[in-house]
């Protein structure tokens, strides 16, 4: 296309004088707008516990999708849990902040080993880990267990052993850890409430 | 009905009015001052919800962390530490935008459509029209926008529109674990302030109050101060804000002097052309002057 000096000038002028008009309110643009949509609509809804302290603020955790074969959840959001009595949906900084613990790149995701006089922490599996703990125990309690005081009463205590369990335990769990460990004779049992 | 989940009060740059018929409830946050124990679970769950992680910053050598709003912080706590009768009192007041009724940053806004007042109160930000020019921040009576270094665009709380619009309490409301932060329509919430300033009257503080400002048209974050005399006390906040002069000698004097300017060249120009018509070059003077250009 050939385009005159004079013509370059003419269409210059117009897309100058048309843009301005329109910018000076010639061409009203029409009073919409729209929020954010909300972004867990359709979001999968899991009941949990806040894992921090032994307050056990209910949380609700929610995932993409919505559990079907082909769909991987991934957690994007975690808010309090309005229903549960504890903090009827409040949380506290820590717990708001739930979210970039489940992703933190620091998280222990597996169970890891460090052998006596080591300096390496090793990967092993849950299987290896359990058979692990057990042969532990089994060589302390055969090892160390009181049967009877000096008195002659049968006690059966396992002073040299201890257990740390969940803060987040709800009471079947909590019923389950002290039903094991004192049938085991284990003295020391704690949760592990605000470490 | 597209675009339109919550209905629109006003629209920044835009003249065409918006629907107006439908009567929707003016929804409003009460912080209560008094029950805040500054644990910054508010900002916690705002930057959570909101899907913005600042920087880590460095300790100030005090609570303040981060020390001031950024495009990423929409909220912060601000820790004033105050002598009052002979003692110290610790005075923590959550910052963030004030959704006021009548609001400076969209007065000042000169692009269309980059700041909305919804028809409940809400004042929000659209980045995707926003040109980052800063204006907001001139016009802001609480000094609250800011602008991102990454995409220079202007950025600040949202009152959860997204949540709002749902049904929802905003992330902060929703997560504070004390109640002092609360959200309901703004009547509601006046109610409840009266209670709050009741009791804390009856506790000695006999200059309790609600902070609403009138300069603004009120606004759709209050505060229940127990020093409502004195806003100054809280780090800062303004006694009586109201939008800075420069807005209105932009928009009220400025901005129309220049388009009476623009129109008045258009009109010349187009007189000019009907009176003297173009400039005509007759051909012999054309050829003249390519003669003595060829030379």
């Amino acid at each position: 296309m050939q385009v005159t000096r004079r013509q370059f000038f003419k269409v210059c002028g117009a897309g100058l004088s048309g843009s301005s008009i329109a910018l000076m309110g010639f061409s009203p643009a029409p009073a919409l707008a729209e929020v954010r949509s909300f972004k867990l609509a359709r979001a999968t809804e899991t009941r949990n516990m806040c894992p921090y302290c032994s307050v056990s603020c209910g949380v609700l955790i929610y995932t993409t999708g919505d559990k079907s074969k082909n769909a991987k959840a991934d957690i994007i959001h975690i808010e309090g849990d309005p229903d549960n009595p504890v903090n009827r949906g409040t949380l506290c900084p820590k717990g708001a902040g739930l979210l970039d613990m489940v992703k933190s790149p620091n998280r222990l995701k597996w169970p890891e080993v460090r052998e006596p006089g080591s300096s390496e922490w090793k990967r092993i599996s849950w299987d290896d880990a359990i058979s692990r703990i057990a042969t532990h125990m089994k060589k302390d309690r055969d090892a160390n267990l009181v049967e009877k005081n000096a008195e002659g009463v049968t006690v059966n205590r396992w002073n040299t052993t201890g257990f740390l369990a969940s803060s987040a335990a709800g009471n079947e769990a909590g019923y389950l850890t002290v039903k094991i460990l004192r049938g085991l004779g284990a003295v020391a049992l704690d949760t592990q409430a605000r470490i | 009905m597209a675009l339109q989940s919550l209905d629109i009060a006003r629209r920044s740059a835009t003249t065409t009015p918006p629907p107006a018929v439908r009567e929707t409830t003016e929804v409003a946050k009460l912080i209560d001052v008094s029950t805040c124990i500054g644990c910054k679970a508010c900002q916690a769950a705002c930057m959570e919800w909101n899907d913005i992680r600042d920087e880590v910053g460095t300790n100030s050598g005090v609570y303040d962390n981060p020390a001031d709003l950024t495009a990423k912080s929409w909220t912060v706590m601000r820790y004033a530490e105050v002598e009052e009768k002979g003692r110290l009192e610790w005075l923590i007041r959550k910052d963030g935008c004030m959704h006021c009724a009548d609001p400076g940053c969209l007065k000042a806004c000169p692009a269309p459509g980059a700041i909305i007042q919804y028809a409940n109160g809400i004042v929000d930000f659209h980045q995707e029209n926003c040109i980052g020019c800063g204006y907001c921040i001139t016009g802001c009576p609480f000094n609250i926008p800011r602008i991102s270094k990454e995409d220079s665009k202007a950025y600040k709380c949202s009152l959860c529109s997204d949540r709002v619009a749902v049904g929802q309490a905003p992330a902060c409301a929703k997560v504070c674990p004390t109640g002092a932060i609360q959200f309901g329509s703004k009547e509601q919430m006046k109610d409840y302030a009266d209670k709050r300033i009741g009791d804390l009257k009856s506790r000695g503080y006999d200059k309790a109050g609600l902070y609403d400002p009138q300069g603004v048209g009120g606004t759709h974050v209050m505060y229940v101060l127990h020093h409502a005399d004195r806003p100054e006390l809280y780090k800062g906040l303004p006694n009586d804000p109201g939008i800075s002069p420069l807005v209105s000698l932009w928009k009220g004097f400025a901005k129309p002097l220049a388009n009476v300017a623009l129109a008045a060249v258009a009109l010349g120009s187009l007189f000019h052309y009907v009176t003297k018509g173009p400039n005509e070059v007759s051909k012999e003077l054309e050829d003249e002057l390519e003669k003595e250009d060829a030379q």
